[in-house]
C-alpha cells in the first residue's frame, strides 16, 4: 500500500501534550520480539514510550504531539518485520478487565481472611481437646469475627449481587443458597461468640467464599483471554476504505472512521467495507459472504450494496448508509430478534440443578430443626444443627462442578483454535444430533482457488501466476497463489475490465478474459466440464491456457463429514447458493439431504422443521444470510472469515482453513458435558453422606472444613481431565495456502 | 498467655500488610502482562538510554 493511511481516529490525545495509540501486533513469537519492537520504536524521534504487552500482543505507543504521524509508527513496526493494526479496545473488554480485577481483589481478601481465621480456628480445635481456657477461646472467636465480617462483606459482593439479580427476576440460581448459607452461618457464629460457645463457623464461611471465588476468577480469566484474542483477530481484519472528501480528494481511512453520508470509492478487486447506495459506476459483485450466492450480481447507480461484497470489474462510488437500511439487512435483523428471543429460553444445567437444589436444602434444614425440637431438644440446639445442615450443603462443590469444567474445556478448545462466545456452549453442543452446514465459505474455503491446475503445463502455470501478482482482479488473486516465484514481472500493463499484459523475453504474455487472450474456444471447452467455475485465460505468445477458478472445498471437509456421519450425526446442507452449485458439493461429501437457494427465512423454517422432529441442530455458517439461522439453531459455529454480524451470533468461532475444529469442538464438548455430570453426581453423593451426619448433629466446624475442602478438591481434579489430548493449535493466521482441489469437489 | 494480646494483632498486621502489598501491585498494573514479565527479566538492556 503506497498511500498513507489516515489513522487519526485511533489516536488518543492526552492532556500532557502526548498522543497515545494502541496497536494489535501480528507475528510475535518469542521474547526477543519485545526488545526489537520497543527498542526499534524508541529510536524514532519524538517517541516517549512504547510498551508491548506480551500476554495479549498489544503495543501502546506514546509520542509528543506533532512530531510523528500514527502511520509512521505503523510503518516502523512493519519495517521491523511485524504487522501492526490500529486497535480500539471495545467497551465490553474494558468492562471484563475491570470485573476480573475486582474478582481478584475479592479473592485476595477472602484468601487473607481464610488463612488468618484458619490460624485461629485450628488453635481453638486443638485447644478444645486439650486445655484452652474459655477466655482465650472467646478472644480467638472475637478476633475471627472481626476478620470475617468485613471480609465477607467485601469478598461476598459478587455472590450477593448475582443472587439479588436472580431474585429480582423471580428466578433462583446457585448463588441464592450460597448467600443464604453464608449469611445464616455468620449470624449463628456471631450469636455463638456472644454466648461464648465452643463452636463457630467463621472459617467455613470464608473458605467457602475463597473456593468459589477461585472458580469465578478462573472462569472470567479464560473468557477474557478468548475475547482478547478474538478482538485482536478482528483488528487484523479491520478494513480500510477510500473516502472521497468534499474537495474531491481521495483519502484512505479505516472503516471505523466512516459515517453515514460519506462517499466512498471502491476499486476493482476491493472488498466493500460498508453498506451503501451506488451513486455512480457499474460493476459486478461477488456477494457470497452476504447471501451465499456464488454467481455475481450486476450493480449500477441506485443499487444497494452490502458490506462484505467483493467488487469485481468496475469502480464504484458509494454513499454510505447507516447499517440496517437495506432490504436484506432489515429482514436479517427482524429474524434475528425473534431467533434470539427463542434461544434465551434455554436453561443452563447448573441453573436447572440450582432450581431443585435450593428448595431441597432449605426443606432439609427446616425438617432438621423441627425434628430436633420434636425430640425434646432446646430451640438453640435445634437451630445450631439446622445451620450445620445448611453449611455442609452449601453448594461449594456444586458451584464449582460446572464452571471449573468449563474453564478447562474452553482452554482445550482455545488450543484447538476455537473461541467461545458463550459459556453454556458445552451443554448444548453435547446434545447435538444433526449438523447443518452452509456451503459457501463454510464447507468451501472463503477464497477462490484454481481447480484444474493439474491439467496445465507447469511452466505456463508458473508464468501465469507471476503475471497474476500484478493484477487486482479477485480471480487473479487465486491464480497468483499457485506459483512458487513471488516476484511480479516488470512493466505490467493492466487494462481495466480485460486483464493484464506484459512483454517477457520478447514475447507478449496476457492474463484475463478469454477474448483478451484469444482463448475463447479453449475456455468454452474448459467450462463445459465445470459449469459453475469462473474462467480466466492466459496466453504466452502462441500458447494458451484456460484456468478454472472457484471456491474449493476445505481440505479436510470430505474426511470430517465422513467421520461425523460415521459417528451418527445427520449432516445436511442449507445454502443460499443456486441448487446447481450446491449439488456437486453435496455429491462430493456424500450428503443426501441438501437444499439450495434458501433465503434467511427459509433456513430458519428448515431449522424449525428439524426442531419439530425433536432434533438438536448445530448450525455451521458464515454468511450474513446465516446470522438468523445461527441464532435460531440449538448451537452454532462460524469460521473466523465470517461476516461480523454472523460471528457475533455464533456460539463459537473457529480459525484456519480446516473443518476439523468442528469435529474437535463436538468431541471436547461431549467430554466436558460428561465431566460436568460426573462432577454434579460427586457433589450429590457428598451431600448424601454429609447431610445425614449433619442431621444427626455430628458436624463440628472441623468436619465442615474438611468436607468442604475435600469435595471441592475432588471436583476440581476431576475437571482437569477435560483437557484430554488436544490437537495442536492451527496457525493463527490462515495462510491462503495452495489448496489441493479436493477431489474436484467444489 | 498474655503474650497473645500483642502477638496475635501483630500477626494480623503482617497479614494485612501482605494484602495491602498485593492490592498495590494489582493497582499498579503488575498483573496486566504476566507472560511478558516472565521474559523481560531475561533482557539485559532494560535501562533506557
Amino acid at each position: 500500500m503506497t498511500e498513507a493511511l489516515d489513522l487519526s481516529i485511533f489516536v488518543k490525545r492526552q492532556d500532557d501534550g502526548t498522543s497515545h495509540l494502541d496497536l494489535a501486533i501480528e507475528g510475535i513469537d518469542c521474547a526477543a520480539c519485545i526488545d526489537e519492537i520497543e527498542g526499534g520504536l524508541c529510536r524514532l524521534p519524538g517517541i516517549v514510550d512504547a510498551r508491548l504487552n506480551y500476554t495479549n500482543h498489544r503495543l501502546a505507543v506514546e509520542w509528543r504531539d506533532g512530531t510523528l504521524s500514527p502511520a509512521q509508527v505503523v510503518d516502523e513496526v512493519q519495517r521491523l518485520g511485524y504487522r501492526a493494526h490500529p486497535f480500539r479496545s471495545r467497551l465490553v473488554e474494558e468492562e471484563e478487565t475491570r470485573r476480573a480485577q475486582w474478582l481478584l481483589k475479592c479473592l485476595a481478601v477472602a484468601g487473607f481472611a481464610s488463612m488468618n481465621i484458619m490460624l485461629l480456628a485450628v488453635s481453638v480445635w486443638s485447644g478444645n481437646v486439650t486445655d484452652i481456657t474459655p477466655e482465650t477461646r472467646d478472644f480467638f472467636h472475637w478476633l475471627a469475627a472481626l476478620i470475617a465480617l468485613p471480609a465477607v462483606a467485601y469478598a461476598g459482593q459478587p455472590f450477593f449481587q448475582s443472587a439479588m439479580n436472580a431474585l429480582r427476576n423471580r428466578r433462583t440460581n446457585m448463588d441464592v443458597p450460597i448467600v443464604i448459607g453464608v449469611l445464616l452461618a455468620l449470624t449463628v457464629s456471631v450469636a455463638e461468640t456472644i454466648n461464648s460457645a465452643e463452636h463457630t463457623y467463621f472459617d467455613s464461611v470464608v473458605m467457602l467464599l475463597f473456593f468459589l471465588l477461585c472458580g469465578r476468577y478462573l472462569d472470567q480469566a479464560m473468557r477474557r483471554k478468548t475475547r482478547a484474542v478474538a478482538s485482536n483477530l478482528a483488528s487484523f481484519r479491520a478494513e480500510v476504505a477510500h473516502r472521497v472528501e468534499d474537495n474531491g480528494e481521495v483519502v484512505l481511512v479505516p472503516t471505523a472512521a466512516l459515517k453515514a453520508g460519506d462517499r466512498v470509492l471502491v476499486r476493482p478487486g476491493e472488498r466493500i467495507a460498508v453498506d451503501g447506495l451506488v451513486i455512480s459506476g457499474s460493476s459486478e459483485l461477488d456477494e457470497s459472504l452476504v447471501t451465499g450466492e456464488t454467481a455475481h450480481r450486476a450493480v449500477r447507480a441506485d443499487s444497494h450494496v452490502y458490506a462484505g461484497s467483493m467488487n469485481f470489474n468496475g469502480t464504484l462510488t458509494l454513499l454510505v448508509t447507516a447499517a440496517g437500511k437495506g432490504t436484506l439487512l432489515d429482514e436479517v435483523e427482524r429474524l434475528l430478534e425473534n431467533a434470539a428471543a427463542a434461544k434465551s429460553r434455554y436453561v443452563r444445567l447448573a441453573d436447572r440443578v440450582a432450581k431443585v437444589y435450593a428448595p431441597v436444602v432449605h426443606t432439609a434444614a427446616a425438617v432438621t430443626a423441627l425434628t430436633w425440637i420434636a425430640n425434646g431438644s432446646s430451640v438453640h440446639d435445634a437451630l445450631i444443627t439446622a445451620i450445620a445442615v445448611l453449611i455442609i450443603t452449601c453448594p461449594c462443590a456444586l458451584a464449582l462442578a460446572v464452571p471449573v469444567v468449563q474453564v478447562v474445556a474452553s482452554g482445550a478448545l482455545f488450543r484447538a483454535g476455537v473461541f467461545l462466545n458463550t459459556g453454556d456452549v458445552f451443554e448444548r453442543l453435547a446434545k447435538v444430533d444433526t449438523i447443518v452446514f452452509d456451503k459457501t465459505g463454510t464447507l468451501t474455503l472463503p477464497t477462490m482457488s484454481v481447480i484444474n491446475a493439474r491439467d496445465i503445463e507447469p511452466a505456463l502455470l508458473e508464468a501465469a501466476s507471476r503475471l497474476a501478482l500484478s493484477s487486482h482482479h479477485p480471480l487473479a488473486a487465486a491464480v497468483a497463489q499457485i506459483g512458487q516465484d513471488r516476484r511480479p514481472y516488470d512493466d505490467v500493463i493492466e487494462e481495466p475490465g480485460r486483464g493484464v499484459r506484459a512483454i517477457v523475453d520478447g514475447r507478449e504474455m496476457r492474463l484475463g478474459s478469454p477474448t483478451f487472450c484469444d482463448a475463447v474456444f479453449l475456455a468454452q471447452k474448459a467450462t463445459s466440464d465445470a459449469p459453475n467455475a469462473s474462467v480466466i485465460a492466459f496466453s504466452w505468445a502462441d500458447k494458451q491456457a484456460a484456468l478454472l477458478v472457484r471456491q474449493a472445498l476445505r481440505p479436510d471437509a470430505v474426511a470430517v463429514v465422513a467421520d461425523l456421519r460415521e459417528r451418527g450425526f445427520d449432516c445436511r446442507i442449507l445454502s443460499g447458493d443456486r441448487p446447481e452449485a450446491v449439488a456437486p458439493i453435496a455429491r462430493a461429501l456424500d450428503i443426501a439431504s441438501w437444499r439450495g437457494g434458501c433465503k434467511p427465512a427459509d433456513k430458519i423454517e428448515a431449522l424449525d422443521a428439524l426442531k419439530a422432529e425433536g432434533r438438536r441442530v448445530l448450525m455451521v455458517g458464515d454468511g450474513l444470510n446465516d446470522a438468523p439461522a445461527l441464532a435460531a439453531a440449538h448451537v452454532s459455529l462460524s469460521p473466523i472469515s465470517a461476516a461480523d454480524l454472523t460471528q457475533a451470533h455464533a456460539d463459537a468461532v473457529f480459525l484456519g482453513d480446516r473443518l476439523k475444529p468442528v469435529q474437535d469442538t463436538i468431541e471436547i464438548s461431549r467430554r466436558a458435558h460428561r465431566l460436568m455430570r460426573q462432577n454434579l453426581s460427586i457433589a450429590l453423593v457428598y451431600n448424601l453422606i454429609a447431610v445425614p451426619l449433619a442431621f444427626l448433629g455430628y458436624v463440628t466446624p472441623l468436619v465442615a472444613a474438611l468436607a468442604m475442602s475435600g469435595s471441592s478438591t475432588i471436583v476440581t481434579l476431576n475437571a482437569l481431565r477435560a483437557r484430554g489430548r488436544t490437537p495442536a493449535m492451527p496457525q493463527a493466521k490462515p495462510i491462503p495456502s495452495r489448496v489441493v482441489p479436493a477431489a474436484q469437489g467444489a | 498467655m498474655e503474650v497473645l494480646i500483642y502477638l496475635v494483632p501483630m500477626a494480623l498486621l503482617l497479614g494485612l500488610s501482605g494484602l495491602a502489598a498485593f492490592m498495590w501491585s494489582l493497582k499498579s498494573g503488575q498483573y496486566d502482562d504476566v507472560q511478558g514479565a516472565a521474559v523481560r527479566v531475561l533482557s539485559d538492556d532494560d535501562v533506557r538510554k
